[in-house]
């Protein structure tokens, strides 16, 4: 039997985080009769139906390979808790979602950041959940974004982790409030990239291990410098170190918080929300689908006619509609 | 050879040290153990720690539970230490301690031991294994993060090489290496590149002591090895280490007596490839192993320990132990081995082996040390590891590497051996765990509470100056207070942090499929159509045991099928296991446990499972006795698997059908457990 997806729906808006395992069974899921019950799911965790947008704050954590992302993400999740034995941190609820890339061959994945987290397992306030990106190669997994998007109906924080720079970031971005891009000393594709546009200038630069001293600090100025020549100046970039004692974490949370309070959080959630309509309605329709309802210009014309209320299978659907 | 030369030597040679990895229970009992393997001719104790007393942690911690006093003896303070050598002259004894994250602690614990008994530390002879980064890549018994631990081992040398001059601090190891799937050429590389690091921390320590205090420490380090029943080309490994380990010592440490550049080596053999089918033919694979390590006298082992026929079954008894500990001896009086010079000298064959193993291991070695070293290269190691291993098994299950009444000659008569009601192991009362923490608790009231805390913040303040604190003279202070294993560790993981080490599997590189994966994998994408989403499977470690190979594996194969594996690694309690298994919202669950854990800890994951709302299948792997199956099964586990399953696409393939099964059920009792994970 198919889970009941208002239900689960209306305890995220609740802010019943036991209803969060769940509710990423079903987004997760593409058997037809799920697909129905998410779109209900996200009906409840809708701005129009919440009276707003979503209260959590949607972070995106993205870099190379080793550059030390899993260390870095668990000692925010100590800062957000409360557990870092910072005094007066305020305990934030925190989910995060890591997507891992999937094997070509045979389709499977393994998703071993969760061992590199340590974490309470009593503390009801963190969840963890790993996916694999599935056929969506260097980018997020199918249902990421709607995972985020119905997590921070429930969470003080969602984090979005993800492996890669340029295409994997740019997805991140469509996605976060906030994005933060990490990279070790010493790194130079991330400096080319950026100098290159190959990838945006992210809201926050991270560079990691701290404790190398010299070269990390050499990166650090080399990509303040790049930025600058871009015509940045606002984008921080901060040294972390995860060794104890751990230097950097509370100076990102806070440089990821002044982000957020910059932002035009419902705009660049509603744009996010289209853009996410019209490629999920190519990806199941293709560009034959599109042309059928006036191309890509009419398509977006459309969504933008929609109440900003609106989430994306209720989009996806009034772009299905034109087609009949 | 000309006519008056004999082919024999003036004088036949002294055997090397014989011992029995034993210890279990109690010190107590093990005491008693030891006293008897003496009386029986064993020339040297080696003590094995319970997984608690390894990893740091005291008998009454959540961790410990089910792990006290299983694969070796608890030790929490010098109470348990000193009944341990209870009527053991220490003066006299060589004893080899296999302890590493917390070998400082243990040698500590020791010196204060014998202190008791009227013993000086400069008078004892021994070994502390200490080998941190084969824990990071093999054996997974580690407690704090590369560096600091790096440290606490360069402490420990520059204290022995002054102060216990007769003490091995560190044994080399690179027997966990093997039976984590490294090939000859791996083992020697990445031992050779460990020691690299090791000497070159102690160089740090203490290279302002003059170049002889160099030569000493160079001279003091030995090795552990591992030794397979391809005998001939392990003996030819073994030959190869000595010669690396010599330029080494030239070369790179400028150290010139020649009798410390001598290769020392113990040796432990392969357990890996002893067999749960028919394992009465361990015992001929023992012998043979044996004969890699002391056919040759250029290349021979000073210490040899063997394993018992009956490692794949369970814990061994002693007199499974015994029946080693003869083995040896009849190696050593009946044969006339030791009668001998090197009896390979001119061989072509060996010569040919050694010069292969050489160049395969140079140019690995090169690659570790393009990495930055040891350290920095654990990962790229691990992962290597990782493929090894598989690929020895890809080989086994192919029938390409023929193992004997396991894919081979399989059928059998029914075994004597293991007629008996425990099956022909040895099993540990479960009571004693409670016994241990009752002892533990009336020993901290008892203690002078102020001498301790001053002792255990002086340990901190040691851990905490990185420039100059002595980390073994606070050590032996807080052992002399009455601290306990636990304290010791915790005083120092508070100062150093926690760690986790990396896992290899996501580095295992995704193999071709053949014909049988291909299939498999139809029937993942199959299960997928009917679930919605891809199976996805938890695998993990509950309890202390580190040895993460069968894990790892299990993994690597679930992936290369087509399945979403979350790999949580080792040292998990049930608690979270059970919040994984719900966050993650998995189809199917599969544990590994090899320390005889198991009776205590899966039922505890499966109660914990339960509270926590979530009902998928569970399958055990591990060295699990054939009577407790169905004590597993009672509980609620829905397969088990032993070492004799050896053929992982069947187990794949298992599990598959695990997972369409209670979907259908679920689907049945029309709750949606899969789905909908929690109430």
């Amino acid at each position: 039997m198919t889970p009941d997806g208002a239900a689960l729906g209306s305890r995220l808006r609740e802010r019943d985080l036991s209803a969060a395992p769940a509710a990423l069974n079903l987004l997760e899921s593409t058997a037809p009769a799920d697909r129905e019950q998410a779109a209900a799911l996200m009906g409840e965790v809708s701005p129009g139906r919440l009276g707003g947008e979503a209260p959590g704050h949607l972070v995106g954590l993205t870099g190379p390979p080793g550059a030390g992302k899993s260390t870095l993400m668990a000692a925010l999740l100590h800062h957000w808790r409360g557990t870092a034995g910072e005094p007066g941190a305020p305990r934030r609820t925190v989910a995060v979602l890591a997507v891992d890339p999937s094997s070509r061959r045979s389709g499977g994945s393994l998703l071993g950041d969760r061992a590199r987290i340590d974490f309470d397992p009593a503390d009801r306030g963190v969840l963890i959940r790993s996916t694999a990106a599935g056929e969506r190669l260097g980018g997020l997994a199918r249902a990421t974004r709607a995972a985020a998007h119905a997590l921070a109906a429930a969470f003080d924080v969602v984090v979005i982790e993800t492996v890669g720079v340029g295409q994997a970031e740019t997805e991140v971005a469509d996605v976060a409030d906030s994005v933060a891009v990490v990279v070790q000393p010493g790194s130079g594709d991330v400096l080319q990239f950026l100098k290159a546009g190959i990838m945006e200038i992210p809201d926050v630069l991270v560079v990691t291990k701290a404790d190398l001293g010299q070269v990390a600090m050499r990166t650090r100025r080399d990509l303040s410098a790049a930025l600058r020549s871009l015509g940045s100046r606002s984008t921080p970039v901060l040294a972390v170190s995860s060794l104890p004692p751990p230097s950097g974490v509370q100076e990102l949370a806070g440089a990821l918080e002044e982000h957020r309070s910059g932002l035009d959080v419902a705009a660049r959630r509603l744009h996010s929300r289209r853009a996410a309509a019209l490629s999920e309605f190519v990806a199941e329709h293709g560009e034959l689908g599109l042309r059928a309802i006036g191309g890509r210009g009419a398509a977006e014309q459309r969504l933008a006619e929609q109440d900003p209320g609106l989430e994306v299978p209720a989009l996806v659907g009034v772009l299905e509609q034109d087609t009949r | 050879m000309s006519g008056d030369q004999s082919p024999r030597l003036p004088e036949r040679d002294r055997p090397w040290m014989m011992r029995t990895y034993a210890g279990h229970s109690t010190a107590k009992a093990s005491n008693e153990l030891y006293r008897r393997n003496l009386r029986k001719g064993q020339t040297g104790l080696s003590v094995a720690f319970d997984l608690p007393t390894q990893t740091g942690y005291d008998p009454d911690d959540e961790l410990a539970r089910g792990e006290v006093g299983k694969v070796g003896v608890p030790i929490a303070h010098r109470g348990d230490m000193a009944a341990l050598m209870d009527g053991i002259p220490l003066g006299e004894m060589n004893t080899s301690m296999t302890i590493n994250a917390t070998a400082a602690w243990l040698l500590a614990l020791y010196i204060v031991a014998a202190e008791e008994q009227g013993v000086s530390e400069e008078q004892l002879q021994g070994t502390t294994q200490n080998d941190i980064i084969k824990e990071f890549l093999a054996r997974g018994t580690y407690a704090f993060p590369p560096a600091p631990s790096m440290r606490l081992i360069a402490d420990m040398i520059a204290y022995t090489v002054e102060h216990v001059p007769k003490w091995n601090p560190i044994n080399i190891c690179s027997y966990h290496l093997q039976e984590a799937g490294a090939t000859p050429v791996q083992e020697i590389a990445y031992a050779m590149s460990n020691a690299i690091a090791v000497l070159d921390a102690a160089r740090e320590r203490v290279g302002d002591r003059g170049p002889e205090v160099m030569e000493q420490v160079f001279g003091r380090i030995s090795f552990f090895v591992n030794a397979g029943v391809r005998f001939v080309e392990e003996h030819a490994k073994l030959r190869t280490m000595a010669i690396l380990w010599e330029e080494l010592g030239r070369e790179r440490y400028g150290v010139q007596d020649e009798r410390h550049l001598r290769f020392r080596y113990g040796v432990q053999v392969n357990s890996l490839g002893l067999t749960e089918a028919q394992p009465e033919n361990n015992v001929q694979r023992i012998v043979l192993e044996a004969l890699a390590v002391t056919l040759g006298r250029d290349a021979r082992a000073r210490a040899i320990q063997l394993p018992a026929w009956n490692e794949a079954l369970g814990l061994p008894r002693p007199w499974d132990q015994q029946w080693s500990l003869r083995i040896q001896q009849v190696l050593a009086f009946e044969t006339d081995i030791l009668e001998y010079p090197d009896i390979f000298e001119g061989s072509k064959v060996m010569e040919g082996l050694v010069a292969e193993l050489l160049e395969g291991a140079r140019a690995e070695m090169a690659v570790v040390a393009e990495h930055g070293g040891a350290v920095e290269a654990v990962p790229y190691m691990k992962g290597a590891l990782v493929d090894s291993h598989r690929e020895r098994i890809r080989r086994i299950e192919s029938g390409e590497q023929i193992v004997v009444g396991q894919n081979r000659f399989e059928e059998t008569e029914e075994s004597p051996l293991t007629a008996d009601a425990e099956g022909g192991i040895l099993v540990v009362d479960p009571a004693l765990e409670a016994e241990q923490i009752e002892a533990l608790r009336r020993w901290r009231a008892d203690r002078d509470q102020g001498l301790l805390d001053t002792a255990l913040a002086s340990l901190a303040e040691a851990a905490r100056d990185e420039a100059s604190g002595d980390l073994m003279t606070a050590t032996i202070a807080a052992a002399r207070a009455g601290a306990t294993t636990g304290e010791w560790a915790k005083t120092l993981r508070d100062v150093f942090g926690s760690y986790r080490a990396p896992t290899g599997v996501g580095e295992a590189a995704a193999i071709p499929a053949d014909g049988e994966l291909s299939e498999l994998r139809g029937e993942v994408s199959r299960l997928q159509e009917k679930l919605g989403r891809r199976p996805k499977i938890l695998v993990g470690k509950p309890g202390l045991d580190g040895h993460s190979n069968g894990a790892e594996q299990i993994a690597v194969r679930a992936r290369d099928s087509g399945m979403d594996v979350v790999y949580e690694g080792i040292r998990l309690t049930p608690a979270q296991i059970a919040a994984s298994a719900l966050q993650e919202g998995v189809h199917v669950i599969g544990l590994s446990i090899l320390s005889g854990s198991h009776r205590e800890l899966i039922p505890a994951v499966i109660e914990a499972l339960h509270d926590a709302g979530v009902s998928v299948p569970v399958v055990v792997g591990g060295i699990i006795p054939e009577q407790d199956v169905p004590l597993l099964e009672q509980a609620g586990v829905a397969a088990v698997y032993t070492p004799k399953d050896f053929d992982i696409t069947r187990i794949m393939r298992d599990i598959v059908e695990l997972v369409d099964s209670d979907a259908a059920r679920a689907a049945l009792a029309g709750n949606g457990s899969l789905a909908s994970g929690t109430a």
